[in-house]
Parts: structure tokens; sequence; C-alpha cells
């Protein structure tokens, strides 16, 4: 497997973004339309009163070989949820697959807490205008906490073969501090669920599916999955539990993992072998990638510095 | 009609002692029957913290079985401990419903978290005793009834049933926040869900039962018994805005159905109202039927949603019309 890094290839402060979108484009997720490609992504505004974000679905137009921009999305793609709403406070990200004449949307909803931050869950929203615009299927969501996975249940990415529906998500195991007087921070492994509709999935229900490679406070993100010259190929992003924001040695990177089945797999970090470029765009972190096949090649989407603050990149991935 | 004789009060939070986290509130009465006592568990209160807010715990209190306007003993600690950082029952465990389960007991639970843009949230979780009821562990982290498509926040008000093989969770969910005066008040519905081991769940996704006194009204505690040959239902409801009062605060209500899944609503027939004065002048609320004995009982809470306790009243049957 060998990378080729094309470069950055969207920036957010190069556009006018409706709903009030100021900065970001994190979580880059592609539609393949009639003449290119549809990146959606999540773009963040700023509450008026707490100064605090809000994560809204965009997207981006671009020509099938992603070096034109061909325009952005000019009304809102997706709705927040109402007032006691598990996306009430923004949606980041969304995982789109086509559906008969329709698109549909696997939201990740975000909803604020008073004694840790916010937790999550996993809506549906479906478009019937080709992906312009989505409507929420419902005030709740379609996966949340369940026995054994007691929060932030969220980053569904929807894979449909011959037989079911299968998604690959983060649920939370804990929240600890690293110090008394600091925040908590949060601890989340990657999930599987499989449905025979795409609506009502069953989980594994606390099972991770990947092993840990920093160890059980391994914060693992954002899976992304293909099936590519006869292999499943999964992309997702780790840190460490504390310290992420700050310290490029313990935020997120990008990880790789490989199956013949769908459920087996075994992961293998450096075979994919994305690291940051000095001084460029993604010297200090990688994350929240999503792969995708278009035509005939296995490409990489993913975040740099920042969480995204300043857009996405592409790369090839040669097998 | 039903026809309840009013037994008064028998529990009173206030009166207890010793106890730093039962201060007040014993609501939402929820018996088993044990040997020699009648075990209600209830949900109640330490003073709130310095910001006005509270937690709640549940606990029980025994009641003889000849006079169960007798109090035999009260619990020593809450029955289950509140959840941990970022849990779905980190402030509270709200309200208690216990069956009997083989040799042990099981409870489901409301569970409470606090959130920004509304005050609070609430989903079903389920923990058991290998002590006869006294303490309990939670099976999970999580909850066992949680939010879903139709059912979006506010999953709150578990009664557990079993009828023939099937278990049956009878609860409310939220239908929408409601500003009232710029806060947020839940409005919820009755539903039902079903299991055939009282762990995976499938909702039935309807309510159960039609609002009466306006479309916003709120409903809790769906208490269903079979007598008869037919179910029956006790439940509360009032009305979304202004109900700390008399006027709109809670009543009893009552429906009936052959087949759990339709009800005839006909609050005529649940026949307990407000006392004329004293501890439920104000409203009658979180009815519990159980049955000890040859004797049928109605537990329910009175002035400020039990606030100062909850009481009994006996059903008059027929052999008693003399």
């Amino acid at each position: 497997m060998r990378l080729e890094k094309i470069g950055k290839i969207f920036d957010p402060g190069d556009h006018l973004l409706p709903d009030g979108c100021i900065s970001h484009a994190q979580s880059p997720q592609v539609l393949l339309t009639d003449d290119g490609v549809r990146i959606y992504f999540s773009a963040r505004s700023v509450d008026a009163t707490g100064g605090k974000f809000r994560s809204r679905i965009c997207f981006v137009d671009m020509d099938i070989g992603f070096r034109r921009v061909l325009g952005v999305n000019r009304q809102t793609v997706v709705p927040l949820g109402g007032l006691g709403c598990f996306d009430e406070h923004g949606i980041f990200p969304m995982s789109v697959l086509r559906n008969g004449a329709e698109v549909w949307g696997y939201t990740c909803g975000w909803n604020r807490r008073v004694s840790v931050s916010v937790d999550t869950a996993i809506g549906l929203a479906i478009s019937r205008d080709g992906g312009l615009s989505f409507a929420r299927q419902g005030d709740g969501p379609i996966l949340g906490p369940t026995l054994n996975e007691p929060f932030l249940v969220g980053d569904g990415f929807v894979v449909r073969d011959a037989e079911a529906y299968h998604m690959w998500y983060i649920f939370g195991q804990r929240w600890s501090r690293e110090r008394p007087d600091a925040a908590p921070d949060r601890v989340y492994k990657i999930g599987h669920a499989i449905s025979p509709d795409g609506v009502h999935f069953v989980k594994d229900d606390g099972v991770p599916v990947l092993p840990d490679a920093l160890g059980p406070e391994e914060c693992q993100a954002l899976p992304s999955v293909v099936r590519f010259g006869g292999t499943w190929h999964m992309v997702f992003c780790y840190r460490d539990i504390h310290g992420f924001r700050t310290d490029p040695a313990r935020g997120y990177r990008i990880g790789y993992a490989h199956s013949p089945d769908a459920k087996n797999w075994q992961r293998d970090d450096a075979a994919l072998g994305l690291g940051g470029t000095p001084g460029a765009w993604d010297a200090d972190m990688q994350c929240y990638p999503h792969l995708c096949v278009v035509q005939g090649e296995m490409l990489l989407l993913y975040n740099g510095n920042g969480f995204g603050k300043d857009g996405f990149g592409l790369a090839k991935v040669h097998l | 009609m039903f026809r309840w004789h009013k037994l008064g009060k028998v529990f009173d939070p206030r009166l207890v002692g010793g106890r730093s986290w039962l201060q007040e509130f014993a609501q939402a009465p929820s018996a088993i029957i044990l040997d020699d006592v009648i075990r209600v568990y209830f949900s109640c209160r330490p003073p709130p913290d310095a910001a006005g807010q509270y937690v709640s715990y549940s606990a029980y209190v025994d009641l003889d079985r000849a006079d169960p306007t007798r109090v035999r003993a009260v619990a020593e600690q809450p029955i289950l401990t509140l959840g941990g950082l970022g849990c779905f029952d980190e402030f509270g465990t709200y309200p208690v419903s216990v069956i009997r389960h083989g040799s042990r007991f099981r409870a489901y639970y409301g569970g409470w978290t606090r959130c920004e843009s509304v005050p609070f949230n609430v989903a079903i979780g389920c923990a058991e005793s290998d002590d006869g009821g006294k303490t309990f562990t939670r099976l999970g982290p999580g909850p066992v009834i949680g939010y879903s498509q139709d059912e979006p926040f506010v999953m709150s008000g578990p009664k557990i049933r079993r009828f023939a093989d099937m278990w049956y969770l009878f609860y409310i969910a939220g239908t929408k926040w409601k500003l009232v005066e710029g806060r947020p008040e839940p409005v919820y519905r009755i539903r039902m869900a079903t299991s055939d081991d009282g762990l995976t769940w499938t909702k039935l996704g309807q309510d159960l039962i039609p609002p009466r006194i306006e479309a916003d009204e709120a409903q809790a505690s769906p208490d269903v018994f079979y007598r008869d040959r037919r179910y029956h239902m006790l439940f509360c409801y009032r009305y979304s805005t202004g109900y700390r009062s008399h006027e709109r605060g809670y009543r009893i209500g009552y429906a009936s159905s052959d087949d759990l899944l339709h009800w005839q609503r006909d609050d005529g027939l649940a026949g307990l109202e407000p006392g004329a004065d004293g501890w439920d002048a104000e409203m009658v609320s979180y009815p519990h039927v159980f049955a000890v004995d040859g004797r049928i009982y109605l537990a329910y809470l009175g002035n400020q949603v039990g606030r100062e306790g909850f009481g009994l009243a006996r059903l008059l049957e027929d052999r008693d019309a003399s």
C-alpha cells in the first residue's frame, strides 16, 4: 500500500457558507453525483449567547477529479433538532449513501450536558432532492445508548452490501479527568451494528471492533469503510485521552485496518503510513478520514491541523 | 367504578430521621409482597444543593401485612447508587418498579441526567438484587430503554409486569418540551414495550391513552393489573401548565383493555379523588395497585406530588357492602 498526498483541496475560509457558519470543514464525506462529487462536511457557527459552537452540515460540489470547486450549499442542508432533542446543538459528522432515488444521511447529533460537556446519538435524515436538503426522520435517534454503551454513540458510517446494512460507529466507555480540577475527557471505541433495512440497527453492545494501539485509554473515532480489491478497508483516527488539543504528540493521527469479511479486522496503522508533512497544513494533526472509490481509485480525504478548522485534503491510496 | 376506602397517609419521609438522603418526598410507590411484610419502594430526595437542584434516590418501607398502615421498617440506605460521571442516571434514580425474577429481584428505574438547554433528560435502566430486594446492582452503565425516532427524550415512569410468559414495560415517553413562561416543561404520554427476557425490548410505538383534558396533557404512572378477565390501568394526568395547583394538578385516571394494546379510557371509574382537606386535598397521583392476603390496596401520592409521603386506600368489594 502506498500513499500519494495530493494536498489540501478545500478551505472553508474561501467561501460564504449559510447558517452563520464561519469556520471548519470537518469530516469530509463523498457522494458521487452525475457530473462530479458532492462532499459533505461540518462547519461551525457561534451561538450569540454563550459563545459556544454549533456544527452544521454543509457541502461543496467538485469535479470528478477533485480539482475544481463548483459551488457550496446556499441553504440549510440538515436542520438542527428542536429544544431538548439529541441533535439540538450540532450535527457532526454525516455519512451519506444512495438508496434508490433518495440520499440517506446518518447524522451524529450533539446535545450539551452539565456534568460533562456533551452527549451524542445517531439520527437518520433523508433527501429527496439529490442531497441538497435532508428531512430529519423523527425527533429522536435511530441509535443511542444501551446497557453496555452508556453514552457518546456517534460517528455512524453506513455501508450496504447484498445482505445487510453495516454501521461502524463509536461508543463512549468512560469520562475521566486528567487532574481533579480538569474538565472531564472521554474514551470512545469503534463498534459495529447491523440492520436489514438501514433504520433498525442491532449493536454488538460494548464490543470494540479494533485492538488498542495506545492502551485502554486510546480514543478511536470516525471509522470509514470501503470494499475494494476484494478486501474491506477501514480508516479511523485515534489519540490519547488527555492533552490532545494542545500537544501534537497526543493528538489525532490516522489508523488503518483490513478485513476479509467485514467482521474480523486486522489493525495495521503503519500499512497506510499517513504522517504529517512538516510545515504543511497537516503537519501537527491528521484526523476525520474518509475512504471512497472514485473512477477505480481508492481515495482518502482527511482533516489536518486544528481538527479541520482550515479545511480538508486528499490523498490517493495505491494498493 | 372502583370504590376505595381511604386509610390515610401511611408514610411520611420527613419523620424518618437519621438518613441524610431521605429528607423529603416518597414518590411513585411500588410494592412487592414478602413473607411477613409488604415492601413498598419509593423515591426520595436529600435537601437541594446550593444551586437548588435535587438528586433522587430510591428506597423502601416495609409495611405490616395484617395492617398495612403500620410501618415495620425503613431502608437503611438507598437501594441503588447514582450512576457514574456522564451516565444517564448520574443525578437520580426515580421512579423504580420491582419484580420478582427467580430467586432475585429486578428493578427498572428512571435515570436522570442534567442538560444545558432543558433541565434534565431521563432513560430507563435495570438493576438486580440478590439480597431479597434490599440493595440492587445495575446490569450495565447504560439504559435498557433509551431514545428512538418517535420517543426522543424523557423516557421515565417504568412499571414492569409479566403476563403469561411475556415481559411488559409500561412507561412514559416525552413528546415535546413546551416553553412555559420561559421555562421548558416536558409533555409525556404512556407507552409500552414487550420482551422475552426483560432486557431486549420491542417498543409498541403508540400512545396507549389519548389525552382528555387538553392536547398537551401529561400522563404518568401507568399501573396495570389483571382482574376479572380484563386488564386495568390506573394512571395520573395533569395540565401542561400551572400544574402545581389544585385546579390543574394531578388526578387519577382509568382505562381498561382486553389485549393490552387497545385501551378504553374512562376516568370516572378510577374512584379516587382529592380529599376535602388534609394531605391529599391538593392533588392525587402516582397510583399503584397491589393485592395481599385477599385484599386489594391502592398506594398513591398526595399534595406536592409526594413531598409529604404516600397513603393507602383499600378496595371495597361486594363483601364489604353490608
